[in-house]
């Protein structure tokens, strides 16, 4: 390790202390208050966050080496083994709801809405794709079964990907992998890039209408360093797969492609020819935007900005290009939880978002510092805090607006 | 507008298959830098870079596009107002060659009249390349569209290619303003019965040069 590597976590660290150090000693009226006005509006826990937020702002600024998939104030995505009071009780609710025979899936959703601990992200996402059963005594069977039947399909497809009518398929998949999170050591390994390429290959010829388009390479990324997660203890950027048995690669692969098969059922139409979910969800944002915020909106037509023109791989890719990939695991979190939470939810999402860059897009004045501006938003040292408050927002304004299309309506 | 920093504003376009290096180009040009492995472009990406010719200060705004089939119908929407387009192939790979006639198609398809330039990219290996030098010089008389050959990995003529380039786009700006210009003064004398027609026609936005 160099000095510099251990500045920074000493830095890391101390800012983590300080961080805690807040948490704990918040005025309890203040946060009481924030609730009161918060429940309506907020999911429970969701409200919390918030109030120990507006004082972790006011905090020197990060240091600016932060990993990729974890950040050290981020309890719930990284190994670090201190917890806050508040952190293990949550996690002690979950392993309570998830010891049962039945898992009740309703409470689990409640509960996974403000953020699933690492330690049962993947039994949990499983549980609420609807890829497991609430039934625990069934659940080792339906992941036999379903990973034999993945297998199958290897067996049975994959080697037609070279056939003629399969060749452009597996062509584009193939250039794409070394091209899907080109900075992360982890989908650099060979056995890696080759699991996504299965996939995604299988995916595509078991859904033609759609088929491969770009975009969908990223989705499987969540899941894949989740599954992962299930087998290892440290940071996952840079592990080497090789360490792992080779039955449990297997099982990530299996289960990888059967969560992300469920999460494109409900969004295909974002992927068929003319895509035209996402010209609808482009459009629907921008009437969105004009009722929740006319000043953006007005300032992005008055310079000629139109909302396809950087929404759209808003909604190809799910944020996932606007954010780091520990917020889009968060996001997940959320997502699952939510119902929609993919196909409809993820509107109210970018609508928070956009909002969110008001004062920097109302200080552009061209149209060319507004594409640049909307192309790169600094999202880079974003944790769980930040996507916390971003869906909180999202859920106020869907809470405002999904059931009273003509509220505020200009 | 006040305190304009340029003479002359164009909207270039990049356009070709997946993977023929769209992206390298255009990171060579607006920022000198490469890298081996660029995450694919989804929708558009936008860049800027402002270059003095002819002793005008000319600024590019550069639009990077998807090169897969499916994004089509989005990246249509990207061709309004645009005063160039870059078609780009990979040398070491004859389909991305094959295909340029269909991007053509596509470019007549969005636009009346508009520049455009052939662009073979990853020239940078003998051993490799399989699109030869003379066939696509030939190609490119028969569609009347100039070729240059450039490695953004390398920096090979990619400078050399984008200011050619900016060149013809700004002549074609002056040649066209001079005609317009010839026509102001015959409409003087006389009474344009298209003149309705023309209006729709830029209305639609086609005419993008």
């Amino acid at each position: 390790k160099t000095s510099d590597d251990i500045n920074v976590k000493c830095l890391r660290m101390k800012e983590y202390k300080d961080t805690q150090h807040i948490f704990c000693d918040f005025p309890h009226t203040f946060q009481r208050a924030h609730l009161i006005i918060s429940i309506f509006i907020f999911p429970p826990d969701v409200a919390g966050e918030r109030a120990a937020l507006h004082r972790q702002r006011s905090l020197p600024h990060r240091p600016p080496v932060i990993p990729l998939v974890a950040r050290m104030a981020d309890q719930n995505t990284s190994g670090t083994p201190a917890m806050t009071e508040r952190e293990a009780s949550r996690l002690d609710k979950f392993k309570q709801l998830l010891a049962g025979p039945n898992t009740d899936l309703e409470e689990l959703r409640k509960l996974s809405w403000s953020g699933i601990p690492r330690q049962v992200r993947p039994i949990t996402w499983k549980l609420l794709s609807g890829y497991l059963p609430a039934n625990a005594e069934r659940r080792e069977s339906v992941l036999q079964r379903k990973r034999q039947e993945y297998f199958g399909f290897i067996q049975q497809y994959y080697n037609s990907r070279n056939d003629e009518n399969h060749q452009d398929t597996y062509r584009q998949i193939h250039i794409d992998i070394p091209r899907t999170n080109p900075l992360i050591p982890l989908f650099q390994q060979a056995s890696v890039q080759e699991i996504f390429e299965r996939i995604l290959f299988i995916w595509a010829i078991r859904h033609p209408a759609s088929g491969y388009v770009q975009g969908i390479n990223d989705l499987v990324t969540p899941f894949f360093v989740v599954y992962v997660f299930e087998y290892i203890e440290e940071e996952v950027e840079n592990f080497d797969v090789s360490s792992l048995e080779e039955e449990a690669l297997r099982n990530i692969e299996a289960d990888s492609f059967w969560c992300m098969s469920k999460l494109l059922d409900g969004i295909q139409d974002n992927y068929t020819f003319a895509q035209p979910g996402i010209q609808r969800k482009v459009k629907a944002l921008e009437e969105l935007v004009s009722r929740i915020d006319e000043s953006v909106h007005r300032h992005m037509q008055h310079y000629e900005v139109e909302y396809l023109q950087f929404a759209f791989r808003w909604m190809n890719n799910l944020l996932m290009r606007e954010l780091p990939l520990r917020c889009t695991i968060r996001l997940w979190d959320t997502y699952q939880a939510e119902p929609e939470g993919f196909s409809h939810f993820h509107l109210y999402v970018c609508a928070a978002f956009l909002v969110k860059w008001r004062k920097e897009i109302l200080e552009e004045r061209d149209f060319q510092g507004l594409m640049i501006l909307l192309q790169n938003l600094p999202t880079m040292h974003w944790g769980n805090e930040e996507v916390s408050v971003l869906l909180a927002e999202a859920y106020r304004l869907k809470f405002a607006f999904a059931d009273a299309p003509n509220h505020y309506k200009r | 507008m006040a305190g304009k920093d340029y003479n002359h504003l164009f909207k270039l376009l990049i356009i070709g298959d997946s993977n023929v290096g769209k992206s390298s180009l255009l990171l060579r040009f607006a920022d000198n830098s490469f890298s081996g492995s660029y995450i694919t472009t989804i929708g558009v990406d936008f860049k800027i870079r402002t270059v003095d010719m002819e002793g005008e200060r000319v600024k590019l705004q550069i639009w990077d596009t998807a090169g897969q089939e499916r994004f089509r119908t989005i990246t249509s929407t990207y061709y309004r107002n645009t005063h160039g387009v870059i078609i780009v192939y990979d040398v070491t790979n004859p389909d991305s060659f094959v295909n340029v006639k269909r991007w053509l198609n596509e470019i007549s398809e969005n636009c009346d009249s508009v520049c455009k330039i052939l662009v073979g990219n990853k020239n940078d290996d003998p051993t490799k390349k399989k699109v030869d030098s003379q066939d696509a010089m030939r190609f490119g008389e028969t569609v009347g569209v100039r070729v240059f050959e450039t490695s953004a990995k390398e920096n090979i003529n990619v400078e050399e290619m984008f200011m050619a380039f900016t060149r013809m786009v700004l002549r074609a700006k002056k040649q066209s303003q001079d005609r317009a210009e010839r026509e102001r003064e015959r409409e003087k004398d006389t009474v344009n019965i298209n003149a309705h027609r023309d209006r729709d026609r830029r209305k639609r936005g086609k005419k993008c040069c």
